[in-house]
């Protein structure tokens, strides 16, 4: 039981550490110009993508299920860099080309142009040339050594790094955000863009920076979320679509805008999936149905629950919509 | 004949197809107080965001210092020198009294000329040096006020664009405040005042310009206005 509960909790903070970075860049977005950032999750699928064509050039690929070159461990930091780098790019020329121009328009085109975004990322990313349709195994990037054991689980390196390298780049964001010029800017911005400006602040460009910053967690999520789940499926996967979807959920229940409550909305929404999937083995007599084969569907029950109980969220502020 | 620091001329405004401003002409000396009034929706706030650069004019120009700024986006305007607090004090309620001070200076580099400015600012509205960690959407509405105008003036204006600062107040709030917008004006920042409060804008301004229905039908010397017959019929109501 014990054994099990750990491993549960392992699980939980590793997926909760993804789906908390890909929840920030929906709540950001959401923060700044008030829409749902639907083309995010093919940001993130398209980091994983990045990650899987960066190392096969670095050299490491998967013939026949086996590696063809050892990783020497130095590439992960040439790989996540890679990632972080395309999908912040990605985002930028996004927010330029397609939301940009929408500024003074209203949301919901903003919102369909943003479903058309995803879309056509979707089409072209299954493009022959670009990543195809077939799905295809991440190489490793390191080795995976066992580092301790408790309880008879046995942890790891691979998804105590993803959990580190996480909580690093959410305590970055949280330093960047509330402790620097561009942070307070990027908030005033999120509730008054026209008074931002009258301070001096080029709304513009912090906008695009907020889509940048969002872009790069959802790069470095990408490919830490292949490490961990190496086989990349292919850019209009449901894999992807189910991920974004539930990262998305995450920003609603913490709060949509709201970065802390992004955070802890993505570690909530992993730990119901994972122990919700579990619930048949913790109480083997009095469940008697398959607990697991309704792991995607504790995250939406939640949804329900908190709209209907605290419609703002967990760390959300209820305002009223002016007209 | 004193500088001039600011200059509209022939300025159209459109919200769509409402012809809002229709062809204003205004001249501003440096280290005046010059006051707008007129009744709603005659013109006034939408010349104050023409001039910080919230909305385009469709035709005209502003000079400010002779240089034309109708073409500039509003966060280079404040570089050039003019600060805006804008109707309903426009302050960030989430954001705590001094985070909201320090987006005020958000143009500037200078560290030393900053704290200064946050001295001098605090020093003229010691109520909000007592709250400064405090979240401004806690203040009261006089306090709020007086973040707006504290926050302008970390821009270290040269034209201060006030917008209705004696909305919603309390009489000796508002007498507070206008005291220290004349206090402002004495240390050298010119003012350009929009006020419903006709009686107490004209009492403190040098100059001002009446205007009704997006045109300036009146101005002069802001004493003789007070006098004047049909001015205190339409606006002072006596």
């Amino acid at each position: 039981m014990t054994t099990l509960f750990i491993q549960s909790l392992l699980d939980a903070l590793t997926l909760g550490a993804l789906y908390a970075l890909i929840a920030l860049g929906y709540t950001m977005v959401y923060g700044v110009l008030g829409f749902i950032n639907f083309a995010h999750s093919d940001v993130f699928a398209i980091g994983a993508w990045t990650g899987l064509l960066t190392s096969s050039l670095l050299g490491l690929s998967i013939v026949m299920g086996s590696q063809t070159v050892e990783p020497r461990g130095w590439e992960i930091f040439l790989v996540i860099p890679a990632a972080v780098l395309v999908c912040g790019l990605l985002a930028w020329v996004i927010q330029r080309l397609a939301y940009a121009p929408l500024r003074d328009a209203p949301r919901l085109n903003v919102l369909i142009t943003a479903i058309g975004v995803s879309l056509l990322l979707q089409n072209v990313g299954q493009l022959p040339w670009v990543f195809g349709t077939d799905p295809r195994p991440m190489p490793r990037l390191i080795e995976n050594p066992l580092l301790f054991e408790i309880q008879g689980v046995q942890v790891t390196l691979l998804p105590m790094l993803t959990i580190v390298a996480a909580m690093v780049l959410m305590v970055g964001l949280e330093v960047l955000i509330f402790h620097t010029r561009f942070g307070r800017a990027m908030r005033a911005v999120s509730m008054n863009p026209k008074v931002a400006s009258l301070m001096g602040i080029p709304v513009d460009r912090v906008i695009d920076g907020t889509f940048v910053l969002g872009g790069a967690l959802a790069g470095a999520a990408g490919v830490l979320f292949a490490m961990e789940y190496p086989t990349v499926q292919q850019p209009a996967s449901n894999t992807w679509v189910l991920l974004g979807l539930k990262a998305f959920i995450a920003a609603v229940i913490g709060g949509i805008g709201n970065i802390r409550g992004a955070m802890v909305g993505g570690f909530l929404i992993a730990f119901l999936e994972r122990f919700g999937a579990a619930a048949q083995q913790f109480f083997p007599g009095i469940i008697s149905f398959d607990t697991t084969v309704y792991r995607d569907v504790y995250c939406f029950a939640i949804l329900i629950v908190i709209l209907l109980v605290r419609p703002a969220g967990l760390f959300g502020r209820s305002v009223v919509e002016k007209v | 004949m004193s500088e001039l620091l600011l200059q509209l001329q022939d300025l159209h405004v459109h919200y769509g197809v409402i012809h809002a401003l229709q062809g204003i002409n205004m001249n501003i000396e440096r280290g005046t107080i010059v006051t707008l009034i007129g009744g709603n929706g005659a013109g006034k706030s939408t010349t104050l965001r023409a001039v910080s650069g919230l909305l385009r004019p469709t035709h005209g120009s502003i000079l400010f210092e002779g240089q034309p700024i109708h073409q500039l986006a509003a966060h280079r305007i404040v570089r050039r020198g003019i600060a805006h607090a804008p109707e309903g004090r426009g302050i960030f309620p989430n954001l705590s009294v001094e985070e909201n001070l320090m987006l005020g200076a958000y143009a500037r580099n200078d560290r030393e000329g900053i704290r200064s400015d946050r001295t001098k600012s605090l020093a003229l509205f010691p109520r909000l040096a007592e709250r400064l960690r405090q979240r401004a959407g806690t203040l009261s509405g006089g306090e709020q006020q007086m973040l707006a105008i504290a926050r302008a003036l970390m821009a270290r204006p040269r034209l201060l664009l006030l917008d209705e600062p004696s909305l919603g107040l309390a009489p000796q709030i508002v007498q507070v405040i206008f005291r220290i917008i004349r206090q402002i004006n004495a240390e050298g920042v010119t003012i350009l005042l929009v006020e419903q409060n006709a009686h107490m804008a004209l009492s403190i301004a040098d100059q001002a310009y009446v205007i009704q229905t997006g045109k300036v039908i009146k101005h002069g010397p802001a004493r003789e206005l007070l006098t004047d017959k049909d001015i205190q019929k339409a606006y002072l109501g006596g």
